[in-house]
């Protein structure tokens, strides 16, 4: 029976990954001067605009609506609701979108702007697919409930139109909150998954294969790659932490390694999408949720006494531990979920930075000896940030997988006092 | 306008733990080189004991954003 409300909660999790939004706006709204005088722009001017690094970085690192493998652009499907205008469902496709994920087209309201959705507000925007005039957008901060929001807006008609950004799950505190419209597309970070799924998948399937119909033989070809690797987490991860119960745990254990490491990896390869799945807020909090329930739903009367009322210490220090270690409840999962986030993103976006160093110190082509000068040593910090970014990818799935067995430990652990 | 305070707290944080982590590796090479064949465990608790000090200093930058944010 708890195993089958155990299932009912992770699957219910896991519709949460499509709010995966990332915070649009905000980081940078005060960083640099130039986006003031861009406001003023009037539709149908192409300015050229100055090379902004952190835009840009948080641009790539951010989950968008189109999928693109090197220059070419996959358009995907976008499942939209707004509670104004009910469902709309169609291919992201219908935008056309440039190089830069910026729609031409507007279709029901919803204008594609930096490779993400965005719902425009005004009543008197036409329903249906129109084309949007001049440039296709352009950024303005706006005062939204007392707080400074960056907004993009569309031209249309010979007025600009502001779009809403989409509803994240954050409630307000990284920015976001619940705006006009729900994005639940199948988004460039959900196509990762799944690719990671069936990836996975095939991978165990052929390899558990292999171990039947070589029974009793050496591992061979894809099985000798994958046995280290198994034996490792099962021998130095499950087995040391949760004593004679780790044949239980063991496969989540593995099912939450293998399944970080490959989005890890995946989001390593160079123009396949750069995918930063891991590195999104929204996934790693439900991989931690899913954590959280597993260790407090496996937890004994001994790991609840040592929260609530810990033995063998005075009254006056247990007012004090009691609400310290029911903190701690919460707290475990949180720097579970911020601490692969946070690498994860640093990762991506130190190389995006390096590579903006060219357009930087080459004042974006002007200066074609500093860009070509710059080119050179960026490539080699970016080559010897790969290979550090292939350490971490291993090193923070193994992390992740460690301190849940350790979770669990705790929380099976049978009294010895 | 030279940025706000709390990256100082950044990088208060950021301070502590790196005397932490460089404490945990420091300690953890000194442990090999005294006992060589115990370098799985020491290896995999090494690396636990960092990553527990670096939930603090993640905290502590989490923190230090969200009052950046408001």
């Amino acid at each position: 029976m708890r195993q089958y409300v155990l299932t009912l909660l992770l699957a219910s999790m896991f519709a949460l990954v499509s709010f995966g939004q990332e915070h649009n706006g905000e980081q940078s709204h005060d960083e640099n001067a130039t986006e003031e005088t861009h406001h003023e722009e009037a539709c149908g001017e192409h300015g050229k605009e100055p090379f902004n690094p952190g835009a840009t970085a948080f641009h790539h690192i951010s989950d968008q609506n189109i999928y693109n493998i090197g220059p070419f652009h996959f358009p995907l499907p976008c499942i939209l609701y707004s509670p104004e205008q009910g469902w709309s469902v169609f291919s992201s496709g219908v935008f056309h979108a440039d190089a830069h994920g910026n729609g031409h087209y507007a279709m029901d309201r919803y204008v594609l702007v930096e490779g993400r959705v965005r719902r425009v507000v005004a009543d008197d925007f036409p329903m249906g697919k129109v084309e949007l005039e001049g440039h296709p957008f352009f950024k303005k901060v706006e005062q939204k409930d007392g707080k400074p929001i960056e907004l993009a807006h569309v031209c249309y008609g010979g007025s600009q139109y502001a779009a809403d950004n989409p509803s994240t799950a954050d409630g307000g505190l990284f920015g976001g909150g619940v705006t006009s419209f729900y994005d639940f597309s199948i988004t460039k970070n959900v196509v990762t998954m799944f690719l990671v799924f069936f990836l996975m998948a095939w991978l165990f399937i052929t390899v558990a294969n292999a171990y039947k119909k070589r029974d009793g033989m050496a591992p061979k070809g894809i099985q000798s790659f994958i046995e280290p690797i198994f034996l490792f987490i099962q021998d130095e991860v499950a087995k040391p932490f949760l004593g004679h119960k780790w044949e239980r745990f063991t496969p989540f254990l593995m099912s939450l390694f293998f399944f970080i490491l490959g989005l890890n990896l995946f989001g390593q390869i160079p123009f396949l999408g750069g995918s930063n799945v891991t590195g999104n807020l929204a996934v790693t909090m439900v991989l931690a949720i899913i954590t959280f329930f597993v260790v407090n739903f496996h937890g004994n009367k001994h790991y609840w006494e040592h929260i609530f009322w810990m033995p063998g210490v005075p009254a006056w220090v247990k007012t004090i531990l009691t609400p310290v270690e029911f903190l701690g409840l919460f707290i475990k999962p949180m720097t579970l979920m911020l601490r692969l986030f946070a690498n994860i993103t640093a990762g991506h976006m130190v190389v995006i930075i390096f590579v903006g160093l060219i357009f930087l110190f080459g004042k974006s082509g002007e200066l074609a000896g500093a860009s070509y000068g710059t080119a050179v040593g960026s490539t080699l910090l970016t080559m010897f940030m790969m290979s550090i970014e292939l350490l971490v990818a291993f090193i923070q799935a193994f992390v992740f997988t460690i301190l849940t067995a350790s979770y669990i430990g705790a929380a099976t652990e049978e009294a010895h006092h | 306008m030279f940025g706000s305070i709390t990256a100082f707290g950044m990088g208060l944080a950021v301070i502590g733990a790196g005397i932490g982590i460089g404490q945990i590796g420091g300690k953890a090479m000194e442990a090999i080189a005294r006992q060589p064949e115990a370098v799985g465990d020491i290896r995999a608790n090494m690396i636990l004991m960092a990553a527990l000090v670096e939930g603090v200093a993640l905290i502590a930058i989490v923190v230090s954003f969200l009052s950046n944010a408001q």
